[in-house]
């Protein structure tokens, strides 16, 4: 098995791993970045074949290489054997990866919540909807309705509007209230402010709901029917996209495998993102959802502990620590209300990999339950959708993680110089 | 057309598509979906980012590869219905 060798690991190349990696770099550790995607951004810095990376994502990734950091795209960790020895997955096979300091960065998914309708074609994640839109997927034209909850809904409405979609209402779960309130919060930060009644400005005329989620879709020849529950009674769309996320949850897989500390669906870290595990550290969303402005204090924080530079770690854990306050105001704002629970038909299905209807875990009593009778979480994402589902339909925390962290081929197995299995 | 630069075979069929684009964007502007589910459903991407497996497909022999990871190759065949 081939080996690549550095001093700081860093896994995941959106703005909390190259900052991470741009700081340690520029402080002179030897750092290796790998990521899953085959172009460094993560999500909110992706590249769009339309339009390119986004300039600050290049300045960043520009200093991270100037400071001699290293890229290897796309690699998948499957394994760890402990912080310093990892597996990971590429076109080529498998990679052993070794490092004396390892940064997680492994960024965030959406939350999905089962409702009637949701695994037609057509009906995808908010986030979802607008990566497939950078990787290609013609919006100019098409009916769209955005759900579920957070700013993301703003952000991606007004960023598929400018692409040419027809944005045809906006389904907020939270309560309007509770988002005025969150938006006079933001006073005290100018630039996110500003951001924000940008956002709003961007999308006038975009009818926007609040206390408002969809309760089902159906097929309406070549249109799918989507329905809403609004504050004015049921509301129905014809759409050529449903694009519904509930939040955000924290990627935790390979910090869950390491054993270091999970509370709260999040990797818990120190003022310097050490980990309960010596010589890890994670930053961005892996702790908690708090955006990009977040993401790259914690990444510099990082950076900075990883080269023994705690005077200035410390300070750089002052912005750290506002910026994870904005994340506290965002959860408060944004969580998901009761309702919610109760959108899945008994025959809807919560597991796509296994088809498995939500009625099949009546008899459950958590997730490994849920695996063992229902096949829920079997499939090849590895609950990643049912699991989060499950934490806020059930309360369910997530099954633990088992190696390899990704479905491997027989040849990639064969090829590995330990096994998986322990 | 011009923007038309590469050449796909989809389930046996040739379609050509712009270059940059990712194998789940392709598959989605032909109006395909990617696989059908174990009870024979439909289903297309959902994340769009690698976490789903929704737009698992079957690329140059290789199976359950994520449609969504991989940018469209001149010559690339690709299989759905494969879940």
């Amino acid at each position: 098995m081939d080996e690549l060798d550095c001093e700081v690991l860093v896994v995941g190349a959106g703005p909390a791993g190259v900052a991470a990696a741009a700081t340690a770099a520029e402080c002179g550790r030897d750092v290796l970045v790998v990521d899953d995607n085959r172009h460094p951004g993560g999500q909110i810095w992706r590249r769009s074949v339309a339009t390119g990376t986004p300039s600050i994502a290049e300045r960043w990734l520009g200093r991270a290489q100037s400071a001699g950091a290293r890229f290897a795209f796309p690699l998948r960790i499957a394994d760890a054997h402990d912080p310093t020895r990892l597996v990971a997955v590429g076109d080529d096979g498998p990679i052993a990866l070794r490092c004396e300091q390892l940064v997680l960065a492994l960024g965030a998914s959406e939350r999905f919540l089962p409702f009637p309708g949701w695994t037609i074609p057509g009906v995808c994640g908010v986030g979802g909807l607008q990566a497939l839109v950078k990787q290609g997927l013609a919006i100019r034209g098409q009916r769209v309705a955005i759900a579920g909850s957070g700013p993301l809904l703003l952000a991606v409405a007004a960023s598929l509007r400018e692409h040419g979609a027809c944005v045809l209402g906006i389904f907020e779960q939270a309560p309007r209230s509770r988002v005025r309130r969150f938006g006079l919060g933001l006073l005290a930060r100018p630039g996110k402010l500003a951001h924000g009644l940008g956002l709003l400005n961007r999308l006038r005329g975009v009818p926007r709901h609040h206390d408002a989620w969809p309760t089902r879709v159906e097929v309406r020849g070549s249109s799918l029917r989507a329905t809403f529950r609004t504050t004015h009674g049921e509301r129905t769309l014809d759409v050529d996209w449903l694009a519904a996320g509930f939040g955000l949850v924290p990627n935790v897989d390979v910090a869950a495998l390491l054993g270091c500390r999970i509370e709260d669906e999040r990797v818990v870290v120190d003022e310097f993102t050490r980990t309960t595990i010596p010589d890890v550290f994670a930053v961005g969303e892996t702790i908690g959802i708090a955006g990009v402005e977040a993401a790259l204090s914690d990444g510099i924080t990082a950076g900075l502990a990883c080269a023994g530079r705690d005077a200035d770690a410390r300070r750089a854990a002052r912005a750290r620590y506002r910026e994870r306050r904005f994340g506290d105001a965002l959860a408060r704002t944004y969580a998901l209300r009761d309702e919610l629970r109760a959108l899945a038909a008994p025959d809807t299905v919560i597991c796509r990999c296994e088809d498995t209807p939500i009625a099949d875990l009546a008899h459950c009593a958590d997730a490994r339950e849920a695996k063992l009778l229902a096949r829920c979480g079997m499939g090849p994402c590895q609950g990643r959708v049912c699991g989060p589902a499950l934490a806020f339909l059930r309360g369910w925390s997530r099954d633990s993680v088992r190696p390899p962290l990704v479905p491997l081929t027989f040849s990639e197995l064969s090829a590995l110089d330990e096994p998986p299995c322990r | 057309m011009a923007e038309h630069d590469l050449r796909l075979r989809v389930d046996g069929r040739d379609v050509e598509v712009p270059a940059g684009h990712s194998v789940a964007a392709a598959l989605a502007n032909l109006r395909l979906p990617a696989r059908r589910s174990i009870r024979g459903h439909a289903r297309a991407p959902l994340c769009g980012m690698g976490i789903c497996f929704e737009c698992r497909v079957t690329i140059d022999g290789k199976r359950l590869v994520r449609a969504c990871m991989v940018e469209c190759k001149d010559g690339m065949e690709v299989l759905t219905r494969d879940g």
